[in-house]
């Protein structure tokens, strides 16, 4: 029993140590890139907004958010809005991001719509 | 005096002359050095190694200088110095100086810091002693950029309707995006072979830059930094 447990912490240990490196979490990664549009509330109400033809989405949305599948977003940050053929002004972002930070994000954004 | 004691004397001022302008250079060079070692480095590196992590991105406080040689142009940089302007209405990480708006989110104006103003003497100098930092010449071809021309509105439309850049970049004074740079000041700043690689690959540069890779083309490229040479002459600043 005991010697499982510790199994249990070490591995946990090891995990958190080996996904730790390079790798940054999904609510940093949307606080440093995606705020700038998105918001500080993640509502959409970015400072680059002001003149934007395109307003960025709500991302604590519930019902606009539900409406995409968790590969659509994945795609629209990976590769940006023209991909699944919304607007321009969302960048791809796959020389940012990592395809595992991309799906950290992707969970993020369920936090934040609490969908 | 004879002929050879005059021929001597002659020799010997022309050494002296000569020496005492070495010595005002390297004298120049030394005091540029040390404005830069002293006022500089709190906010910008000069040979560390640009931000690797998000958390050594949120605390820069100004831009990088180590390539600072192969970045700016050494005309802007003197009279900049001597005027210091700000070129990101949000500063240097945005993240750092926002708040919640009325509307929008908004700058938080008093975050901000001036940047110190130099006399024209340690303007030069120090512009002089930056001139010489170019850690990373190898993502710059000189000659990358061939000049050439687009129409304005052809240039409009591509850094707004086509690519996107307008989300982050204003285009005149009040115009645009204001988490990137300036662009209307772009061409006056930034060495034109340096924009092309910059725009080509922002994270060769700085792996956790916010400007994004936009896989432009070469012929994009290019006529992006048409653009930003017709936008500068149009905002003379």
């Amino acid at each position: 029993m005991k010697s499982s447990t510790f199994m249990l912490i070490f591995s946990s240990l090891l995990l958190i140590l080996v996904t730790d490196v390079g790798a940054e979490t999904g609510k940093d990664n949307y606080k440093t890139y995606c705020v700038q549009c998105h918001g500080l509330e993640g509502n959409g109400k970015g400072i680059n907004v002001a003149d934007m033809s395109t307003q960025p989405r709500d991302h604590t949305d519930a019902k606009e958010m539900s409406a995409r599948t968790d590969q659509e977003l994945f795609k629209v940050i990976k590769d940006g809005g023209q991909s699944i053929t919304k607007s321009v002004l969302m960048p791809p972002w796959s020389s940012t991001f990592s395809d595992e930070e991309i799906e950290d994000l992707v969970k993020y954004l369920h936090q934040l719509c609490k969908c | 005096m004879s002929y050879h004691n005059s021929k001597f004397y002659h020799g010997l001022r022309v050494i002296l002359v000569i020496s005492m302008g070495w010595i005002t250079h390297a004298e120049a060079a030394g005091t540029g050095k040390d404005i830069l070692d002293t006022q500089c480095l709190s906010c910008h590196a000069i040979s560390q190694k640009t931000p690797q992590t998000l958390k050594e991105l949120w605390e820069r406080k100004g831009p990088d200088l180590s390539s600072a040689g192969i970045k700016y142009k050494s005309e802007w940089l003197t009279l900049w110095l001597q005027n210091p302007t700000r070129i990101r209405s949000a500063g240097m990480f945005y993240g750092n100086h926002i708040k919640l708006g009325k509307k929008l989110d908004e700058v938080d104006q008093s975050s901000l810091v001036k940047h110190p103003q130099l006399s024209s003497e340690d303007a030069k100098q120090v512009t002089e002693v930056l001139m010489t930092l170019k850690q990373n010449q190898a993502l710059v071809t000189a000659g990358d950029y061939k000049p050439g021309r687009i129409s304005m509105t052809m240039g409009d439309m591509m850094f707004d309707k086509f690519k996107g850049c307008l989300a982050c970049h204003q285009i005149e004074p009040g115009y645009g995006g204001i988490s990137g740079s300036e662009m209307y000041t772009a061409a006056n700043r930034l060495q034109e072979d340096y924009l092309i690689s910059f725009m080509r690959n922002p994270q060769a540069w700085e792996p956790k830059s916010i400007m994004q890779n936009k896989n432009l083309k070469e012929i994009d490229l290019q006529k992006l930094v048409h653009y930003l040479r017709a936008l500068a002459k149009e905002n003379v600043k």
